[in-house]
């Protein structure tokens, strides 16, 4: 009976509306469509005070939504059809991208908040599932850049897809250093260990002449598939940025790691490590090996944010042991504060927020870390599951799953 | 006499200079109900522990079915067939109901990589067959919980999250039933319809052994087979509960001495 109703239908079934299929991807494209249509506005206005207009309408017009009970409708279509909204909004950004092809620093941009995505997924699994706070997040997406610099340089042969495979690799297999202290530790001190972690790397950077020293590294683009990323798109389709393929890049990175996070959230692993951040001990009563699961979490986030280094890294052309600062450590973590801790939906707004607004608003530039600061804070205060709290575990919903 | 299938020797467990447990002999038959009384920090909650691999015994030896087990991690215990509830509550209140009692039933989960992540077709038959497990368990257990199976556990009632705290120890059909005191923050009449859905469970399953520590006398007479009487880490009496509640030193041990 509930079997039935689990796998059949979205597990909350009460708050939710049924729906068509056809009227629930209709939902879903409309949905989808506005939120294009908001990046868009984040990425390509430019006037202080258009990006304050946009943010001041939107969370109006989301409880606008909310009250004449419309917003229930996206959430139910999304949650019913999944990977048909994932899709969609993979493809709605994609046109985006096309839209944008000519605009070098909203594309810039826009790859920026995909590859945080990115890291930021990878620090929910290691945080939001598994209880684990890592404040080197920073320090992991480095390795992978350096591993990417390195490795693209001396080996031409070999694809640049599988080097961005093993820049990750790298940097969950020397995140592996960090596992027995981590093991060993609780909370405040697990969280020094990483942030001493993240120091030692950037010191052994600049200390280390095969590194390049304080002065950094060269990094060859990349070149995928015979596309090489820094020629900009074909003539024929109307040229572009050289950021374009870099964006794209991204985007797919950060569908494929989302995917990732909402398989393993949605599985007996994320159930696992959830149960090991709740309550070890119950864990460990009912054989639940709680390392395992840490370990995995842990791996697998650090994996995520060396594939995502090791992009921006053939993006910038050039990388310096001062472009991985504790205090980008300190922000992906505030993007998965602010989202809501265990939400993998969630990091999306968030590191758009967190990307975007500092690079529109001078003022926030100047003051970003203290701004951040506060909005941590209040966020504590007021919202302590972020914007978007992770709802009750899920493992399958709608008709197409 | 059924045969033995718990068995401590001489088990002592030290924090520092306390001996919270000294040197106690033990003994749990199969299906065998056996209330474990004691007043506050006479270490019942300690044997758990030790029992179940949280604390590791200073000294002396844990056996199950001869097999010595002593000292071995929580893990390896939920293997062997001993699962238990806790005083104060550790369910994964986030979490619904179901979520608990998949996470009791670890032993009969495939955590296979290709099996959990990217063959969902057979994942969603796993979730399937576990979900009918769990909605079972709770009817035959309790027939009103399985109404509440997607809820989560922060949304139950005490006793709901008591019964749930049982089931999720049932789940995996353990051979050794711990329970650490259900009856704490339930009502008298809360407490008793518990007992009553534990003794029809008993019924059922004629081979499981339990241990409950309870505080309520009443309640041990009403239950168990035998008693255990602790103090200062010590067994002090043993036996049937109109025996053991007449001896003079378990008096002396809940009342004081003259």
């Amino acid at each position: 009976m509930a079997a039935n109703r689990l796998v059949g239908r979205p597990v909350s079934g009460e708050s939710l509306i049924p729906m068509s299929q056809l009227k629930t991807q209709l939902v879903i494209l409309i949905g989808i469509s506005l939120s294009v249509i908001v990046l868009y506005g984040f990425l390509y206005l430019e006037h202080e005070w258009e990006i304050g207009l946009l943010l001041v309408t939107l969370p109006v017009a989301i409880l606008l939504l909310k009250r004449a009970n419309m917003l229930i409708y996206f959430q139910t279509a999304a949650r019913m059809m999944p990977r048909f909204t994932l899709v969609s909004f993979v493809l709605g950004v994609l046109a985006l991208i096309l839209l944008l092809r000519h605009e070098h620093f909203a594309l810039l941009m826009l790859t920026t908040v995909l590859l945080y995505v990115t890291v930021s997924l990878g620090l929910t699994i290691q945080f939001g599932f598994a209880g684990l706070v890592n404040f080197a997040a920073i320090a992991f997406f480095g390795i992978g850049a350096y591993s990417m610099a390195v490795l693209n340089h001396n080996f031409h042969a070999v694809p640049d897809l599988v080097i961005i495979l093993f820049s990750g690799l790298i940097s969950a297999l020397l995140g592996a250093l960090l596992i027995l202290p981590i093991l060993r530790t609780r909370g405040h001190y697990a969280a020094l260990i990483t942030i001493a972690f993240g120091i030692l790397l950037r010191t052994f950077l600049e200390v280390n002449d095969v590194f390049g020293g304080p002065q950094g590294l060269k990094v060859d683009g990349l070149e995928i598939l015979g596309w090489d990323f820094a020629n900009s798109f074909p003539s024929v389709l109307g040229g572009g940025s050289f950021y374009m393929a870099y964006a794209i890049a991204a985007l797919l990175l950060a569908a494929a790691a989302y995917l990732l996070t909402r398989l393993i959230e949605a599985s007996w692993f994320g159930l696992n490590m959830d149960s090991v951040r709740l309550d070890e001990v119950a864990s460990a009563s009912f054989g639940i090996n709680a390392p395992r699961w840490k370990i995995t979490a842990f791996m697998v986030g650090n994996f995520f944010a060396g594939l995502a280094g090791a992009v921006y890294a053939a993006m910038s052309g050039f990388i310096a042991p001062a472009s991985f600062n504790f205090a980008d450590s300190l922000l992906l973590v505030s993007i998965v504060l602010l989202g809501g801790i265990g939400n993998a939906v969630a990091v999306i707004p968030a590191a758009l927020l967190i990307v975007v607004l500092p690079e529109k608003f001078q003022v926030i530039q100047e003051y970003r870390l203290l701004l951040f600061g506060i909005v941590v804070i209040l966020i504590l205060r007021f919202r302590p599951n972020g914007l978007i709290p992770r709802g009750l575990r899920q493992y399958f919903t709608g008709s197409s799953a | 006499m059924r045969p033995a299938v718990l068995k401590t020797e001489d088990l002592t467990v030290k924090f520092g200079g306390l001996k919270a447990l000294n040197g106690l002999d033990f003994e749990l038959c199969e299906g065998q109900f056996l209330g474990l009384i004691g007043p506050n920090g006479s270490g019942k909650t300690t044997f758990f522990n030790a029992l179940t691999g949280i604390y590791r015994p200073a000294s002396g030896n844990v056996f199950l079915h001869g097999k010595d087990i002593t000292g071995v991690s929580p893990n390896k215990v939920y293997g062997y067939g001993i699962t238990r509830t806790f005083q104060r509550l550790r369910l994964a209140t986030s979490l619904s109901v179901l979520d608990n009692l998949i996470i009791g039933n670890q032993r009969n989960l495939n955590f296979g990589i290709w099996r959990n992540i990217f063959d969902r077709k057979y994942f969603k038959s796993q979730l399937k067959e576990q979900t009918e497990i769990a909605e079972d368990l709770l009817r035959r257990f309790s027939p009103d919980l399985a109404a509440l199976l997607l809820k989560p556990i922060s949304s139950l009632s005490m006793i709901d999250r008591r019964r749930v705290e049982v089931c999720r120890a049932l789940i995996s059909e353990p051979k050794i039933l711990l329970l650490d005191e259900p009856s704490a923050g339930m009502t008298p009449d809360e407490t008793r319809a518990l007992m009553d859905e534990l003794q029809g469970w008993r019924a059922q399953h004629p081979t499981l052994s339990t241990i409950l520590i309870e505080h309520e006398m009443e309640l041990i007479n009403k239950v168990s087979d035998t008693c255990v009487v602790l103090n200062y880490g010590e067994k002090i009496a043993e036996g049937k509960y109109s025996d053991v509640s007449n001896n003079p030193s378990v008096r002396a041990a809940y009342l004081g001495e003259d």
